[in-house]
């Protein structure tokens, strides 16, 4: 298994894309540290593109990944190996290597500029995000054949989880505007990574104060160990069982 | 004989006074004794030390000073000077603890209808209520220092009090910790100047039913819930800076049931909400900076002709927002930095009128849950549709010739 991790890493860091991705994310993240005058600002904007941009790439290189390598899992398969072992050193070398990218482009600014406690939650938010969506790339491409079918799908699921699935629940807050929906919503929440991971760090900064009685409820939850514990497993479940499925689905699949 | 000497005396010497020496060292060694044997118009000079005068009642024309501020204690138990005379002056003492209770609202110093009282230079910690007029008019409140550790509403009192009192000055007080820093009740023609309001429980300063009064260049820094004028009508505020009062139910300055009005030059920096406005009309806010609050103006449909002129607008959360579609109040000549226009003659001057009230604002305003969309992605893409093809938003709550460069203020 390590040694089909270290493959799978050499074979990423050597296509240059990730290396491309890290000095993007590099770039950015010091730009917006140099432009806003205040370090907690630029933290809010940083927040916007990682909620965007992370899940985006990480989703695409990933399922682009696994569909380019389907020669070299092929061969893999025709060794004395564990399909799930393939699946799953292909899922931890995508997974590590991108979060390495992750870590190395936002993490180092993150860590000169803004050192707090809402930066090291918005780095840990970010790296749970590359890996779901690496894991949720995984379970899209062993689903469909097709490449291009395929990306497409992939595509659709990142506009569903940022952008589709707000409006759901903002139809949702209409239709049941007469009822309180504060603790509903935290319940919501847990649907989507990328909603859980902002309201994590939103509720960690002081914007906080603005989103009133619903971010005073959300708090109540969040703020409290067992809130975050929750929020954590919450996230580690949208890991682990992507992951999962899509191994089972690839131990019965007819390459 | 002696009487007739007496009276002549006094026919001949009325405007002279005599200099009366309170201290352990001193022939009195109490300020009360010093103010039974004191005439009218006499200066009681207290030496350093502390005094437990139980409730020090002042029933005529003197002057009390203090020499490196005395400490006059109540022992948590009384009130420590009650002031019952005309033309009195009360300067340089530091009093400490008074008593608290729920039936009198024990002061450290309080006038009781009177006049021409002067309160200068004291220092005062741990009371219930700082310095209270009761029908006081015209005195003086200056370069006091107030401070009191308020754990709760209830359990404490206001830093300066003023109730049905008029034409008071008050000047460059430090007030921290109180209930509220400054509190007006039926109070007119008064001035509030160059006050430094800060860490009280819940507003640095509170005006209720007081009219034609001003406050100017004050700081009200880190207040439960900031500066509130409500029932009130013809106040000037001009100069102030309200920063950082900041929570969830906090505001720069509440604005509740207030009339013809003037708001200026004033900087309201990283509030919660700037200005929170509702039965608010003819107010006239002009030249002030708004920079890096929640939102900077909510203004509820219940206002009328409140005209917004040339303020500057700076990285704030929400620019403006309201509850309602009706729109009976102007906004001109501001500056927004969120205005994307364009200006082709180059008179300073925007070209298209900005509509500084947000889809989003406006859906939140109506969905207050939806604030768990707070910087998603779809609400910012919303925005964004909405100031291209405005739909949702109030028609007319508009700036029809925003500011290209931001005003120095």
């Amino acid at each position: 298994m390590k040694k089909i991790i270290k493959y799978v890493i050499i074979d990423i860091l050597r296509n240059k894309i990730v290396v491309a991705y890290t000095i993007f994310l590099l770039l950015l993240s010091f730009s917006i540290f140099n432009l806003e005058d205040n370090n907690a600002k630029g933290l809010l904007s940083l927040l916007n593109i990682v909620l965007i941009i992370v899940p985006l790439v990480s989703i695409l290189f990933a399922a682009i990944y696994v569909y380019n390598s389907a020669e070299f899992l092929e061969l893999l398969v025709s060794q004395p190996l564990k399909r799930k072992t393939i699946w799953l050193s292909i899922f931890a070398g995508l997974a590590f290597s991108l979060a390495l990218a992750f870590f190395i482009g936002v993490g180092i600014p993150v860590m000169l500029y803004e050192f707090s406690a809402t930066g090291i939650t918005m780095l840990i938010v970010g790296l749970f995000l590359t890996v779901i969506f690496v894991a949720i790339a995984l379970l899209a491409t062993v689903q469909t054949r097709d490449k291009a079918k395929g990306i497409g799908v992939t595509i659709l699921l990142w506009l569903y989880f940022s952008l589709l699935f707000d409006g759901l629940v903002l139809f949702l807050l209409f239709q049941f505007a007469d009822y309180p929906m504060e603790k509903i919503m935290i319940g919501i929440s847990a649907f989507n990574p990328i909603d859980l991971s902002r309201i994590l760090v939103l509720l960690k900064m002081d914007v906080s104060a603005l989103m009133g009685y619903t971010g005073a409820v959300f708090n109540d939850f969040f703020g409290k160990t067992y809130g975050m514990i929750i929020a954590v497993f919450v996230l580690a479940l949208w890991i682990a069982l992507p992951a999962w499925i899509s191994a089972r689905k690839f131990n019965r699949k007819d390459l | 004989m002696k009487g007739v000497i007496i009276i002549l005396c006094s026919c001949c010497f009325q405007a002279s006074a005599f200099n009366i020496h309170v201290g352990s060292l001193q022939q009195f060694k109490t300020i009360t004794a010093a103010v039974a044997a004191a005439t009218t118009g006499d200066t009681i000079i207290v030496d350093k030390g502390i005094y437990f005068e139980k409730n020090l009642v002042i029933n005529k024309q003197l002057v009390l000073k203090g020499i490196n501020h005395p400490v006059l204690d109540g022992e948590k138990k009384y009130e420590i000077i009650s002031i019952k005379s005309d033309n009195v002056t009360i300067d340089g003492f530091l009093l400490q603890h008074t008593g608290v209770s729920s039936i009198t609202d024990f002061a450290a110093i309080k006038i009781y209808d009177r006049r021409y009282v002067t309160i200068i230079n004291n220092i005062i910690n741990d009371a219930f209520f700082g310095i209270y007029s009761q029908q006081g008019i015209n005195c003086l409140i200056q370069n006091n220092i107030l401070t009191a550790n308020a754990i709760e509403e209830q359990q404490s009192g206001n830093g300066i009090h003023c109730w049905r009192s008029d034409s008071m000055r008050i000047i460059a007080n430090t007030i921290s910790g109180h209930r509220d820093g400054i509190y007006f009740e039926f109070v007119t023609n008064s001035v509030i100047w160059r006050n430094n309001s800060f860490k009280n429980m819940r507003y640095g300063l509170h005006f209720m039913f007081s009219n034609d009064d001003a406050y100017i260049s004050n700081v009200f820094e880190n207040n439960g819930a900031g500066v509130s004028v409500m029932f009130s009508h013809s106040v000037k505020m001009f100069n102030n800076y309200f920063k950082e009062n900041w929570g969830d139910a906090a505001y720069g300055l509440l604005l509740k049931e207030i009339n013809d009005s003037y708001i200026e030059n004033n900087r309201f920096e990283k509030n919660t909400m700037a200005i929170y406005a509702e039965g608010a009309n003819r107010i006239h806010i002009e030249k002030n900076v708004f920079k890096g609050n929640g939102w900077a103006l909510k203004i509820q449909a219940s206002c009328m002709d409140i005209q917004l002129i040339k303020n500057n607008f700076i990285g704030n959360s929400f620019d403006v927002g309201t509850n309602g579609s009706l729109v009976l109040n102007t906004f001109n000549n501001n500056y927004w930095d969120k205005y994307e226009g364009y200006d082709l003659n180059h008179d300073n001057l925007g070209d298209v009128p900005y509509r500084p009230v947000s889809l989003y604002s406006m859906i939140i305003e109506q969905n207050p849950p939806a604030m768990i969309l707070f910087h998603s992605f779809i609400t910012s893409l919303m925005d964004k549709t909405e100031k291209v093809i405005p739909s949702l938003t109030p028609e007319n709550l508009k700036d029809e010739h925003p500011l290209m460069k931001s005003l120095p203020l």
